[in-house]
């Protein structure tokens, strides 16, 4: 049942994906709660357990959906360029690369002695194989939809790759991220994961744990541990618990209230977790479809109360869907956009034939506690426009099958993040017909100045568009936008080195031990 | 019932179950402050005159929400055992009286299901049936009913050739008033203490269902919740965890004494 649904996910799948927990964001590194400065000398090897709220779900890298799975999966895979800490891409599997100016042909030159966990050498065929099964529409969307337009994916010679478009596209590196795996191992990949990366898969306990070993043949700077066991937590409660007790020794995406627990033993870095918390509505069923109802809940939720009660004011308030990080193109002007009015709110819902107010339910993974959190201090301010919530706490593989799958919910508070760098990433999803546009957004402008985003050649325009989507989605209050989530992370003084990414991803591979 | 002479553990028993119950009623009726209100401003505020059992990490009043938390956990108490209760006693009442390949059958039903400890067979039913305060309540009252069941059936077989049943059944009373009317009240005392320990099992089970995050969903309070929740903030809030506790504590330690005192008090078959 559970493949079934991947499955059918899968195809859904877009440009980005949707998350619980979160990640990174800014340089905020240091900012530690015990100051606790490590003097200590780093050594090699050793063993890390880390916390995770969610089991993966499933260990194929073009198939992985949840942001969760693909934090993990960061350490095992790599595709031809890979984002460094910095949000800036990296040659990876690849050692150069060069784009033709009309933006359609993209060169690759593999890199010497790039070596899977078997082995084997890379070579330009796994290459092509990698992306062609990504590209693939034989089964209707290609898995990364940004394939579509590719045309050909050609070796030239046993070290290069070309990639032809059929149409120009200026951020098409930002999809080069895909992982490369051996050829033909399609059928094999979910229960014996090769990649590239810094750590090589070790074993899995389906809903306990997965482990991952050093890789000695890794190109690059080795990682410094030998082994990391990510663990499923299902419980937020009991992950102070399990940090004190000694069976974890990292958890990411903890609560300033569980940070503050930690006080010895243990230093918290800071970040945002690059994830778009919102109030997710599902445009398409009633009173939401009316889009005075959707902007009654904007005024009336105030995002800096949320984050006032969750973590001390802690957080980046949002007004749209993009991620603060993203500076080039975030829309800073929409963040105070709709400001707590519930005078104003009122006259929406009258206005809208709602004067009473309505029964909302608000469907939440129960294992994140910064979501669980966030409705119930949601429910107390639609308390005050006549709005009665109720919270319908589900599981994680629940959620996926009938919220984000089967689109059966009234709204949602999950966070949201972005597959790729480009702001395209984020706002390819809410395409009327999009396959990942779970909240049925439906806005005949938003596909036009989307379509002529992708298809701008100039990148000031493309900027532009992207600002003008960002509008349209908090003027037809699309949903309620609240903010990107502080991050802490709580490590064991044991280890050090932890760096945050723009994306939503754990590189394990910086970690090491001190003494 | 015959009295047997003074119980110190009646009277205990008494005196903390009705000042228990006195206080959650209360709860249903009024609260000191509105117990899912939140003030940002009061995150985790130690005990103090305004909030007398301090506040949570919302800066909800711990005292309100323990008011209706308890109520939670005594409505869900006192529903498994009406619901395990009823269905038990007509059960064993039934079996215990005719015998027979009804009981057979029956009680052989009834060792399946208590085969299985309680609350996993209550997690079995909700993991199917989904969570909250009803479903909890129903799935609790069913893994209950063994246990009234097989004591009930045995005080029944004991009773079913004493002289005044014989008499009865002489005399050509209906059986549903023999059962109940002439055999039902001799058995009182074993009943009530059962169902007094069964009363204390149902609202530990609740806690426990609640604090694995199966029980009453937040933002509902029940003493469980408030445990789990408060898990998190032992070093720097622990009054949430202290009050929720002696809450249950008290409630669970009250009924307890009660069941005791009963017997104590009227003596029982055993």
């Amino acid at each position: 049942m559970r493949r079934k649904v991947t499955a059918i996910l899968l195809v859904l799948c877009m440009a980005s994906s949707v998350v619980l927990g979160g990640c990174s964001n800014d340089k905020n590194e240091g900012g530690s709660a015990t100051d606790n400065e490590l003097s200590k000398n780093p050594v090699e090897g050793g063993s890390i357990t880390v916390g995770i709220s969610q089991d993966v779900d499933g260990l194929d890298p073009h198939m992985a959906e949840s942001a969760g799975t693909r934090e993990v999966l960061f350490n095992i895979y790599e595709g031809l360029v890979k984002p460094d800490s910095d949000g800036v891409l990296k040659d990876a599997v690849a050692s150069d690369h060069s784009v033709s100016e009309d933006a359609k042909v993209y060169t690759f030159t593999l890199r010497e002695g790039v070596k899977f966990h078997d082995g084997s050498e890379v070579t330009a065929e796994d290459v092509k194989y990698s992306i062609e099964r990504c590209a693939d529409t034989s089964n209707g969307e290609p898995l990364v939809s940004a394939y579509s337009i590719i045309e050909s994916v050609n070796v030239l010679d046993e070290n290069t790759v070309e990639i032809r478009l059929s149409e120009p596209d200026t951020e098409f590196l930002f999809n080069m991220t895909t992982a490369i795996i051996p050829k033909d191992s399609a059928q094999t990949i979910d229960a014996n994961p090769i990649g590239t990366g810094p750590f090589a898969y070790a074993s899995r306990s389906e809903g306990d744990s997965i482990t991952l070993k050093k890789s000695e043949e890794y190109w690059g700077e080795k990682a410094h541990l030998d082994e990391v066991v990510f663990k499923v937590v299902a419980d937020a409660d009991m992950l102070v618990s399990y940090l004190k007790g000694g069976s974890l020794d990292m958890v990411m995406r903890m609560t300033n209230a569980q940070a503050a627990e930690l006080t010895e033993g243990f230093h918290i870095e800071e970040g945002t977790m690059n994830l778009v918390q919102a109030l997710y509505l599902n445009n398409a069923v009633e009173p939401l479809n009316n889009e005075k109802v959707r902007q009654a809940l904007c005024y009336a939720i105030n995002p800096d109360e949320i984050m006032d009660m969750m973590n001390d004011g802690k957080g980046v308030r949002i007004g749209t869907h993009m991620l603060p990080g993203y500076k080039a193109y975030y829309n800073d002007e929409l963040t105070n956009y709709y400001s707590q009015d519930y005078e104003k709110a009122k006259e929406l819902l009258k206005e809208a034939g709602y004067e009473d107010g309505f029964d909302l339910e608000i469907t939440v993974s129960a294992a994140d506690q910064p979501h669980v959190d966030t409705a119930q201090v949601i429910r107390e301010q639609l308390k005050n426009i006549g709005v009665n919530v109720t919270i319908n706490p589900v599981e994680w593989e629940y959620w996926l099958e009938e919220v984000y799958g089967n689109r059966n919910f009234e709204s949602t508070v999950v966070g949201v993040d972005a597959k790729t760098l480009s702001a395209r990433s984020l706002l390819e999803r809410f395409q009327s017909d999009g396959g990942s546009n779970f909240i049925n957004f439906s806005d005949g402008e938003y596909d036009e100045v989307l379509s002529q985003a992708i298809a701008s050649m100039d990148e000031k325009e493309q900027t532009e568009c992207y600002m003008k989507l960002q509008e349209i989605l908090t003027e037809k209050a699309a949903s309620v936008y609240i903010q990107d989530l502080a991050s802490l992370v709580a490590i064991r003084d044991d280890f050090d080195g932890y760096e945050f990414y723009p994306l939503y991803v754990q590189d394990m591979a910086k970690i090491y031990r001190v003494e | 019932m015959k009295y047997k002479g003074r119980s110190y553990n009646f009277t205990l028993g008494l005196g903390i179950t009705v000042f228990m119950v006195a206080l959650i009623l209360l709860g249903f009726l009024w609260t000191p402050y509105d117990p899912d209100a939140m003030q940002g401003s009061l995150k985790l505020n130690a005990p103090s005159l305004l909030h007398l059992f301090g506040t949570d990490q919302f800066g909800r009043d711990i005292l309100s929400r323990v008011l209706v938390g308890a109520g939670s956990t005594l409505v869900i108490a006192v529903g498994t055992i009406v619901i395990g209760g009823a269905i038990g006693v007509i059960l064993g009442a039934v079996c215990g009286y005719f015998g027979g390949w009804l009981d057979e059958g029956v009680m052989r039903i009834c060792d399946a299901l208590a085969a299985f400890p309680s609350v996993l067979l209550a997690l079995v039913i909700i993991s199917i049936a989904g969570s909250g305060k009803y479903k909890v309540m129903a799935a609790l009252g069913i893994a209950f009913i063994p246990s009234f069941a097989r004591i009930v059936r045995g005080e029944f077989m004991r009773l079913r050739e004493s002289d005044f049943v014989i008499s009865a059944r002489l005399v050509g009373v209906s059986t549903p008033r023999i059962l109940f009317v002439h055999i039902l009240p001799n058995i009182l005392p074993s009943l009530l203490s059962s169902l007094a320990i069964g009363f204390n099992n149902a609202a530990l089970a609740e806690a426990g269902l609640s604090y694995l995050g199966i029980g009453v969903q937040p933002p509902d309070a029940s003493l469980g919740r408030m445990l789990s929740e408060s898990q998190t903030y032992l070093a720097s809030g622990v009054w949430c965890a202290i009050f929720p506790g002696i809450f249950l504590v008290l409630l669970v330690l009250g009924v307890g004494l009660l069941g005791e005192g009963i017997l104590d008090r009227f003596g029982g078959g055993r």
